[in-house]
């Protein structure tokens, strides 16, 4: 990681961070100035309400848009500069992602989505498939590899999403409600794996969500209201 | 009316009573022991329970409880009853709440001091319900449950500050 002195600060070295991002949408305002810092291996939610800006918040620290103004940083390296190539390469290689719904390909087999994008990273067939089978069994869903994701549970197809943005072993998991989509059982099915192979992988993980049932899997959560973080209550202020 | 439960389960002395109800029903709530023998002196007065005879050995008491019929009936009477839903808000959050306002504190500071306080505890529930027992994940949702009801208060009520003032400050 870079020692440059221009890194936001944090008690231990950020692994991502966000300072006084701004981004609007037209005439609408998104953000206002957030600024957040996530340590390396850390699981961070990030929790609002719907339409207060937390997806835009994880859309600029993931380098899917650049914010209007504002910096965001990974890994010592300012992110939010790069052109439109460098950031797709970045999230390509570097990020993970796990959306509501809508990112498998329904025709594909489980396997196939899984090892899409280590094909795509021209990773050889035969090991993209190990590793995607190696995977589908981690999440208890080995017998389900040739079943295409049009015909799986949601919560089936959501693992298998959680394992397509894990196979390339990313260092940062971005999660936009995760469980949306699911009943509660599924979606604490989902949180459970989500953590627990993450734990594993050392992966850092930023889920948005505004669920706070999702966020209680969180080793913490960032507030966002209005488009701007709120100061988190120091634990000591609360009183019996 | 749980004691009672627990003694038709098996009859039981005190202390076993104790020790199941802070293992399956307290939630890290023991209950003391005095609690539990003034509530079987007054079943036994009742006629919910009868007590055997003493037993020897050392403790406070070696009295084995046994179920009557007539308690039996209570337990099926009491587990087949709703329990009253709570009719009146009237904790202390909300009358921290209303007290702010009243007193042009900051009530939202004290919204944001306490979701952050219920995110916690939520945690740490989340975290039991990962590694506990089956029992210990029973509980935790029930706790979770209701923190998630709280916090939507908290969400909601945050955004009718400015209305609720007006209100109390008339």
């Amino acid at each position: 990681m870079s020692s440059t002195n221009l890194a936001p600060r944090h008690e231990s070295v950020p692994l991502i961070a966000g300072r006084d991002i701004v981004k609007s949408f037209g005439e609408t305002p998104a953000l206002r100035g957030v600024s957040v810092s996530i340590g390396p291996g850390e699981i961070v939610a990030i929790m609002a309400p719907s339409g207060s800006g937390k997806s835009t918040l994880l859309h600029c620290l993931a380098g899917i848009f650049p914010p209007d103004s504002g910096q965001v940083w990974f890994d010592g390296r300012q992110i939010d500069s790069l052109d439109e190539t460098q950031r797709t390469k970045l999230r390509r290689t570097t990020f993970g992602f796990v959306f509501q719904f809508g990112q498998l390909v329904p025709e594909l087999t489980a396997a196939d989505n899984i090892a899409l994008p280590l094909l795509l990273d021209r990773t050889n067939h035969r090991e993209a498939y190990r590793r995607a089978t190696s995977w589908l069994q981690r999440l208890g869903l080995g017998a389900l590899g040739g079943h295409r994701t049009g015909e799986l549970s949601g919560g089936e197809a959501q693992r298998v999403a959680l394992a397509r943005a894990l196979v390339t072993r990313p260092a940062v998991l971005f999660a936009d409600e995760p469980t949306g989509s699911l009943d509660s059982l599924m979606g604490e099915q989902v949180m459970e794996f989500l953590v627990d192979l993450t734990r594993q992988e050392g992966t850092t993980v930023v889920v948005v969500t505004h669920d706070a049932r999702v966020a209680a899997y969180a080793d913490r959560a960032v507030m966002v209201r209005d488009g701007r973080t709120t100061t988190p209550a120091p634990a000591q202020a609360v009183r019996q | 009316m749980t004691l009672l439960g627990l003694v038709e389960r098996e009859p039981s002395h005190g202390y076993e009573l104790k020790r199941d109800y802070d293992s399956y029903i307290g939630l890290g709530r023991s209950l003391p022991f005095g609690q539990v023998y003034a509530t079987l002196s007054r079943l036994a007065r009742d006629g919910k329970v009868v007590s055997g005879e003493a037993e020897p050995g050392a403790g406070p008491d070696r009295k084995r409880y046994t179920i009557t019929d007539l308690g039996k009936q209570d337990v099926a009477t009491w587990l087949s009853e709703a329990i009253e839903p709570e009719p009146h808000l009237q904790t202390v959050l909300f009358a921290k709440v209303v007290l702010s306002l009243m007193l042009d504190r900051s009530a939202k500071g004290y919204l944001e001091i306490q979701r952050a306080a219920h995110l916690q505890r939520m945690r740490e529930l989340t975290e039991l319900k990962r590694t506990g027992a089956p029992v210990d994940a029973l509980l935790a949702d029930y706790g979770l449950f209701h923190l998630e009801a709280d916090l939507r208060w908290i969400d909601l009520t945050e955004s009718r500050l400015q209305a609720l003032k007006e209100m109390v400050q008339r």
